[in-house]
């Protein structure tokens, strides 16, 4: 890897992180200097400054923030800030990260936020009452209110540990006393959400981005990265490389220096999975040139979601780890949507019949015709997320699925699990 | 026009299917496939009878 400007500049985000604890307040606001106030750079300002940094949102769907608080601000009523600290996606690991070491860069980005859309409440939400997050942001906030530096009050929420737990309209739901599950658009939690008001949800990720962004501005913001991606971003990277975990690239950065930075690969590479479980399958041959911008990765019909980056090893197989994820994915469906409970269901048990060799024929006729019609036809994107990652498993490893079919489980099928499935949480409603 | 349905309230009656067979069509388990195209005038009236024949009022029709 050549030593450019962007490579000195980063990390960012991560720069306060040290092993052995959280940053504290003193360590943060030295290294990173107070917020600007709300004299220098008032809400409208904010919005404008997001909007030119084009910063977007790191929760997985990519939305400009800049748009959400402008939706936000021509909603009637009070606002409330919602930090979606809910990783759901068992392989991500960045938000845990934000949250447990780096909790003051997402309450600084917090407490902007609600600046920009005019809220007096911030409600950080984490994953499961047993989370890590817990300890670090009380003591982050004890001791920013010791400073005096919050014009804002904040509460904590924990939420439901499930897949669905983190998104928008079923964390709303929760915060107001419901099951963890999503809702029907409209209305969106911008026109109504936590206790019936504005809500702007974002992912902690992209506050701390916006809490570096209203420091140092837009053109520092776009010192690293492209000019339709600017700044940098959180990679989970996990799989064959020597050094799993949560690396800080620069957006659009190409695969192969990321594989470097983690050590390189650990042996052969059998595949890629890019976007987590609501991503994409890719053959191995793309890796040495592919990158993880937009254009990149659309051209081979995939997203960086929520930057989880997976290294299939060679030896590993991809029928045992789709199967294992499609099971999971089907079986944390909310039970809301007739398409998803039944198209879902139906999927992991084809899948599964597949994997055993004891599917019938037309199986893969019937995956083909359920990932391509259940897309779009629930109240979230569970089932969308599924059929791609179905359907680009199959498309990535015809002759696999097609060797599983005819004969049953392989050798590697046996071999220890790689996609990360969270252990069941007992039966849900 | 569109017509849109709310998949949470869809219990898979399937009428809407049945009055309006030009745009709305059921997969394998009853429930609705809707061309998400604009509705042409012509067939809106059928549309609204779908919309108002649905015993979970599931249907939304939309005006652009």
């Amino acid at each position: 890897m050549n030593a450019t400007a962007a490579d000195v500049a980063l990390p960012r985000l991560l720069s306060g992180f040290a092993e052995g604890g959280m940053a504290q307040l003193d360590r943060h606001l030295a290294l990173h200097g107070p917020l600007p106030s709300a004299t220098a750079l008032p809400g409208d300002a904010l919005v404008e400054l997001a909007e030119r940094a084009k910063l977007r949102g790191r929760g997985g769907a990519g939305f400009p923030a800049a748009t959400k608080m402008r939706a936000v601000n021509a909603s009637r009523g009070r606002a409330i800030v919602l930090a979606n600290g809910c990783e759901s996606e068992p392989m991500s690991a960045k938000d845990a990260l934000l949250l447990g070491e780096l909790p003051h860069l997402v309450l600084d980005g917090a407490a902007l936020a609600a600046r920009a859309v005019g809220a007096e409440l911030v409600i950080v939400a984490y994953e499961g009452p047993n989370s890590d997050a817990r300890p670090s942001l009380e003591h982050a906030l004890k001791q920013r209110r010791a400073a005096g530096v919050d014009a804002v009050r904040f509460e904590l929420f924990a939420a439901a540990e499930a897949f669905l737990t983190g998104q928008e309209t079923s964390l709303v739901a929760q915060i107001n006393g419901g099951a963890p599950r999503p809702t029907f658009i409209p209305p969106r939690p911008t026109a109504r959400g936590v206790r019936r008001r504005p809500t702007l949800v974002q992912n902690v990720e992209t506050l701390s981005h916006l809490a570096l962004i209203a420091r140092h501005g837009a053109e520092w913001y776009a010192g690293v990265g492209s000019e339709e991606e600017p700044g940098s971003t959180l990679v989970t990277l996990l799989g064959a490389v020597n050094a799993p975990g949560v690396y800080e690239v620069e957006c659009g950065a190409a695969l192969q220096p990321l594989f470097a930075a983690a050590g390189g690969l650990r042996g052969p590479l059998g595949g890629l999975l890019v976007g987590g479980y609501f991503g994409s399958w890719l053959p191995a041959a793309l890796a040495p040139a592919l990158e993880l911008s937009d254009a990149g990765l659309r051209r081979h019909d995939a997203a960086i979601g929520c930057g989880v980056v997976v290294a299939l090893p060679a030896g590993a197989c991809p029928v045992a780890e789709t199967v294992r994820v499609a099971i999971y994915l089907a079986s944390e469906t909310a039970n809301q949507c007739g398409p998803c409970v039944h198209g879902s269901a139906a999927i992991a048990r084809t899948l599964h019949a597949i994997a055993q060799g004891t599917a019938e024929t037309g199986a893969l006729a019937d995956l083909a015709r359920w990932t391509a019609s259940l897309p779009g036809r629930g109240a979230c994107h569970l089932p969308d997320g599924l059929s791609h990652f179905v359907a680009t498993a199959l498309r990535t490893f015809p002759d696999a699925f097609a060797d599983h079919a005819r004969h049953g489980p392989c050798e590697a099928c046996s071999a220890p699990e790689l996609l990360r499935i969270p252990p069941p949480s007992g039966p849900r409603r | 026009m569109k017509i849109r349905v709310n998949p949470i309230t869809c219990q898979a009656h399937g009428l809407c299917a049945e009055l309006f067979p030009e745009w709305i069509r059921l997969d394998e388990w009853g429930y609705p496939i809707i061309n998400p195209e604009t509705i042409p005038r012509v067939l809106q009236a059928h549309a609204r009878r779908a919309a108002d024949a649905c015993p979970t009022l599931a249907l939304l029709l939309e005006r652009e």
